[in-house]
């Protein structure tokens, strides 16, 4: 058994900043996320071209000063669509993520503090959602409700609901037989205000780990998605189903491939790249072996 | 030990049951009218009852779900609506392409990311080690779709050394079936090796940290022999618990690439039996499916704690 | 020198033998987009059935030829009573089922009886509902109709009014056995269907040994299977924007036919506002055909102005009737009193004619202050809720069966068409069998429909044929859906 220490007096907001910006994940991460981020705030005010229109006698242009990327089978600018497909990527992705950890970081600690039967149901729910390949649940959830982003949402929410779930679980496990747990206890405090009290702020910072590293995969799960036709319809550009119209047009317009693809790249790498800094950040404990 | 693996075979079959009335639920609600999608526009409304009476769609629900279930049990999935064919037979022939894929691609997922954990941990804060996890930073944010599409154009399209698409089937020829494989197996194995390969290396790490790896050096042993021995031996476990998710998880998880080359495998199947609403063929792929992937995780688990007796009680 | 000349000799030789080889090339693979759920067009009406069975494995007492005419099939003559009623048909001597037994008289009453009864599971009832009786004699077939119907002969050329048997009836879904030219050989389900000649056809034999149907359904397939030779020929090449690199393939023949399928802009003509004509004139006036048609998915199609094949020769132009002009759709608009615009939506069913088509159309009628909102459906859903419950505004589908003008007299149809005299018209079309009045019934009916703009009529369906240039035989246009390799050789 290890020592559990008390917990330690947090780091001040100045002391982490300094030690985020001497992170190099952290820092190309956070880099990468913020002009993906300011990409998608902008294509609200202002796009090079207009997405909504299909000036179909100018498709399939390769890439050129008017055009950086190009543009698709309708004509439309790819950088324009990419600008505008982020913000879909990055709205499902985070309110799915978001939901779940409501969902799931609430059931965890409930389990961790009650222990017995709840735990147990907890488990076999997890295991119930685990079992089941998640697209192909996707795939059933939209032939139900048609495609399209809120059920995006709701698809990839679902599937994380069980992983937030056991995160918290096993943090506040870990955190309930401490001596100051003991004492508020002993004080009379009930499980709910120690929950709040003492586990929520002392697992926080796994779970912001955890959420960035969800999030990217949230990403990727969205554009598997719309690849397959079931994320955000036409005419909104989503990146999933721009690889999805470039696939037949590969052998004419490579480019029309390249370009979603990159995007998605770098928006999970940038955000893996946060995830791993937050987590050298914010936890020593869990840094990984160097 | 008996009683352990009891009550883990109690906790899947719950599980599988949970699953089971999940996916009959599911597929009760789900809009469309199977025996209308089979007629078309110009069939009449007596037709169509017509089939829906021969398809046994008029039964209760309980007496559909009682019967499903029996029929699952004894092995006897059903008719497909569509394809006027046993499940079983349809499940056979899907099969033989989805498994092969599946095991080819953990192959080339063991292959590519042992080694390189391997190579990695042994250079650990090096620069190639540092190249090397880079890289698998970077595969581990490549969607496996969008690489599979790279990969066709590359090799299918410019080079056209591999079909872009398509199986040809088992009887065209060991060789024809396999080529057809090489590019969706490694479609589906560069995240996966990427992920593993970070795995592997992480457990070597925490090993060869270990004292009685300290203690092997110290005598003398060589780098080679220590690293073989002794890390590698009890670095197996996290790696081997990875690598049955993602057998579990390449079984059934493969419907997007089975798409991108056309592969009639079993994610292809239900994906299609859906759109058609061959409801019978999704229900007992879909279960079987998770029937597989709850067989997986017991393994694991099993395994676990076959090696490790502490896990038994938790 | 000796040994010069022998090498010389030898591989002549070889190269004879080669070409020999060659001209006797009797295997064709052909690709299909679509797989059929099962192998019987009697109980399905999915056309990638009649893609692989019709005039190979199943032929009706009539068959269309690849100009659409009717020709004789399994019945070799007929005649036809003074009434138009009663229908005599003269079966072949010598035709056999594919399992050996010889096709009479009774296999046909069977095959009618069958398709028309209460409870038949046939897509296409309403061809035999005007069948009153059907009588088998001595290698003749007298069928009596209830009241003359004018399509009679050519309904009998339908791959759902084919000729089956009795014994193997109920197992065509998977064993098929009909009296063609060809014979079933095996599934691979997902993959491919091979079929196998008919050493036993009653006609002129097959010139092809086998031939194999595979599955591919999309360009980013297609293209390399056909560029590397795996495939040889596509009826319906799912080509999209590779289509101008194979053109330029001396190796390949594209040809660019003619489908039965009028892709129309399917509007809801008794749902507010589209139950006003000054409304769907508008809309007529705000498609511009040619942009629609490149971004249609393939950029081919030829404009239509009604609800009729430009192949049929009772074709008349009417793509004139409202030229595309934004600003006069406006003014139409602002007439009806939506001068603010319309919200509505479009329902999107699978094919790239209508996903990308939609998305095209959606471009433009924004341009003049429709605001449509796209919604994808499946073929369930669509089914489902446009075709049946007529839930919808705005729906783009191709109409694929030949000669179907006439499903806008049906009322219960999805359009919610209703017009007295459209109705007149296509009665008297049912019982009229002369060509000369039927074509001008035709040109009338088609008037009708474009003056009404009861849809926005876009474009026809192009059938876009890719095969192998040493091959020959296969159809160039679609009249019927159908891949008819009876006459398809390979030359050299």
């Amino acid at each position: 058994m290890h020592e559990f220490p008390r917990p330690r007096q947090a780091d001040t907001f100045a002391t982490l900043f300094g030690k985020a910006f001497r992170n190099r994940s952290f820092l190309i991460g956070f880099a990468v996320t913020a002009i993906i981020l300011a990409m998608a705030v902008v294509s609200f005010f202002w796009t090079p071209y207009d997405v909504t229109d299909l000036p179909v006698t100018n498709r399939l242009k390769p890439p050129s000063l008017t055009h950086w990327m190009g543009t698709d089978h309708f004509g439309r600018d790819i950088f324009s669509m990419i600008m505008v497909g982020s913000r879909n990527s990055i709205a499902v992705a985070f309110i799915a993520i978001t939901i779940a950890a409501g969902i799931g970081v609430p059931l965890g600690c409930w389990a961790a503090a009650r222990r017995g039967w709840i735990d147990e149901a907890l488990m076999r729910f997890n295991d119930v959602v685990f079992a089941f390949p998640a697209l192909l649940s996707a795939v059933m959830i939209t032939a139900i409700f048609g495609p399209g982003a809120i059920n995006a949402i709701i698809a990839i929410g679902l599937f994380n609901i069980p992983v937030f779930a056991r995160v918290a679980r096993a943090g506040a496990l870990a955190i309930w037989p401490r001596e100051y747990i003991l004492a508020a206890r002993s004080a009379g405090k009930n499980a709910f205000r120690i929950t709040i009290e003492h586990i929520l702020p002392n697992i926080g910072n796994i779970l912001v780990v955890q959420g960035t590293i969800q999030f990217a995969l949230g990403i990727i799960a969205e554009a598997g998605l719309s690849y397959v036709g079931l994320g955000e319809q036409p005419p909104m550009p989503s990146w999933g189903r721009m690889l999805f119209d470039a696939q037949t047009r590969m052998i004419v317009a490579p480019h029309l491939a390249i370009f979603p693809g990159l995007a998605i790249v770098a928006t999970v790498l940038g955000l893996n790249l946060l995830g791993d800094g937050l987590r050298d950040v914010l936890d020593p404990k869990l840094r990984r072996e160097r | 030990m008996a009683a352990y693996l009891l009550k883990r075979l109690g906790i899947g079959a719950l599980t599988l049951i949970c699953a089971s009335v999940v996916v009959f639920a599911v597929l009760e609600i789900i809009p469309g009218d199977p025996a209308r999608l089979m007629l078309g526009m110009n069939a009449t409304e007596d037709a169509v009852q017509a089939l829906r009476q021969q398809m046994g769609l008029d039964n209760p629900l309980p007496t559909r779900y009682f019967a499903w279930m029996t029929g699952f049990v004894t092995g006897d999935f059903g008719h497909s609506y569509t394809y006027s064919v046993p499940v079983t037979e349809l499940v056979a022939e899907r099969i033989v392409v989805s498994l092969p894929l599946a095991i080819f691609a953990l192959l080339l997922t063991v292959l590519i990311a042992i080694p390189v954990g391997i190579f990695a941990a042994s250079r650990q804060g090096r620069f190639s080690d540092t190249a090397v996890m880079t890289t698998a930073q970077i595969g581990v944010a490549v969607p496996n779709f969008w690489f599979a599409l790279i990969l066709v154009y590359i090799f299918a399209v410019w080079l056209r050394l591999f079909p872009a698409g398509g199986f040809p089937g088992w009887s065209a020829g060991l060789w024809p079936g396999l080529k057809a494989l090489i590019l969706p197996a490694i479609s589906l194995a560069a995240l996966q090796a990427a992920v593993l390969a970070r795995v592997a290396r992480s457990a070597l790490i925490e090993e060869l940290n270990e004292d009685y790896i300290r203690t092997a050096r110290a005598k003398g042993l060589p780098q080679r022999h220590v690293l073989w021995r002794h890390a590698m031996r009890n670095a197996m476990i996290p790696v081997l618990t990875i690598m049955g998710l993602q057998f579990a998880y390449l079984l059934a998880g493969t419907i997007i690439i089975e798409n991108v080359f056309y592969l009639p495998g079993l994610g292809r199947l239900v994906f299609q039996a859906i759109t058609q609403r061959d409801l019978i063929v999704v229900e007992s792929v879909v279960l079987l499916l998770v029937a597989s992937v709850i067989a997986v995780n017991m393994l694991v688990d099993v395994t676990y704690a076959l090696v490790d007796p502490r896990l038994r009680h938790r | 020198m000796k040994t010069v000349n022998s090498i010389i000799a030898a591989s002549v030789l070889v190269l004879a033998t080669g070409t020999s080889v060659l001209a006797a090339r009797s295997d064709l693979v052909m690709g299909i987009v679509l797989e059929p759920p099962h192998l019987d067009p009697t109980a399905s009406a999915a056309a990638a059935i009649d893609e692989v069975v019709y005039a190979n494995i199943f032929e009706g007492l009539t068959r269309i030829g690849s100009d659409g005419s009717v020709q004789p099939g399994l019945a070799e003559s007929w005649t036809v009573s003074e009434d138009g009623k009663t229908y005599v048909f003269k079966l072949r001597s010598g035709a056999k089922f594919h399992d050996g037994s010889a096709l009479d008289a009774g296999d046909v009453k069977f095959s009618l009886d069958r398709a028309r009864a209460e409870g038949s599971t046939n897509a296409q009832t309403p061809l035999f509902a005007q069948i009153d009786t059907v009588e088998a004699g001595a290698g003749t077939v007298t069928v009596t109709l209830k009241q003359p119907q004018g399509s009679f002969l050519y309904n009998m050329g339908w791959g759902d009014a084919v000729i089956v048997a009795p014994e193997s009836a109920d197992n065509n879904k998977t064993n098929p056995v009909g009296t063609g030219p060809f014979k079933f050989g095996s599934w691979a389900k997902g993959s491919s269907i091979k079929i196998v000649k008919n050493p036993d056809y009653w006609g002129e034999p097959a010139m092809l040994e086998k031939a194999e149907f595979r599955v591919i359904p999309d360009a980013a397939a297609a293209v390399p299977a056909l560029l590397s030779g795996d495939v040889h020929a596509f009826a319906q090449m799912p080509a999209g924007d590779a289509l101008a690199q194979i053109e330029a393939d001396p190796r390949f023949d594209v040809v660019i036919g003619a489908t039965e399928g009028e892709t129309i802009l399917s509007t809801n003509n008794k749902k507010p506002p589209f139950d006003n004509l000054k409304v769907r004139q508008a809309i007529a006036h705000a498609l511009n055909r040619e942009v629609i048609i490149q971004g249609n998915g393939s950029g081919y199609g030829t404009p239509i102005g009604s609800h009729f094949s430009p192949a049929n020769e009772a074709y008349v132009d009417l793509i004139g009737t409202y030229p595309y002009d934004p600003e006069k759709a406006k003014a139409l608009l602002a007439e009806a009193g939506f001068a603010d615009g319309i919200k509505a939506t479009i329902k999107l069913p699978p094919p790239s004619y209508a996903r990308d088509g939609g998305q095209v159309v959606a471009a433009q009628l924004r341009q003049v202050g429709i605001e449509l909102e796209i919604i994808p459906v499946e073929w369930a859903q669509w089914l489902e809720q446009v075709f049946k419950a007529k839930d919808y505004d705005l729906t783009i589908v191709s109409h694929t069966e030949p000669n179907d003008i006439g499903i806008y007299a049906r009322k219960d149809y999805y359009f919610q068409y209703d017009n007295a005299a459209f109705d007149t018209i296509i009665a008297e079309l049912d019982v009229t069998s002369d060509p000369a009045k039927r074509k001008d019934l035709f040109a009338k009916a088609q008037k009708i429909l474009a003056d009404d703009a009861v849809n926005g009529f876009m474009f026809q369906l192009p059938k876009i044929g890719v095969w192998d240039a040493k091959i020959e035989g296969l159809w160039h246009d679609s009249p019927v859906q159908a891949n008819d390799l009876t006459k398809v050789k390979w030359t050299d």
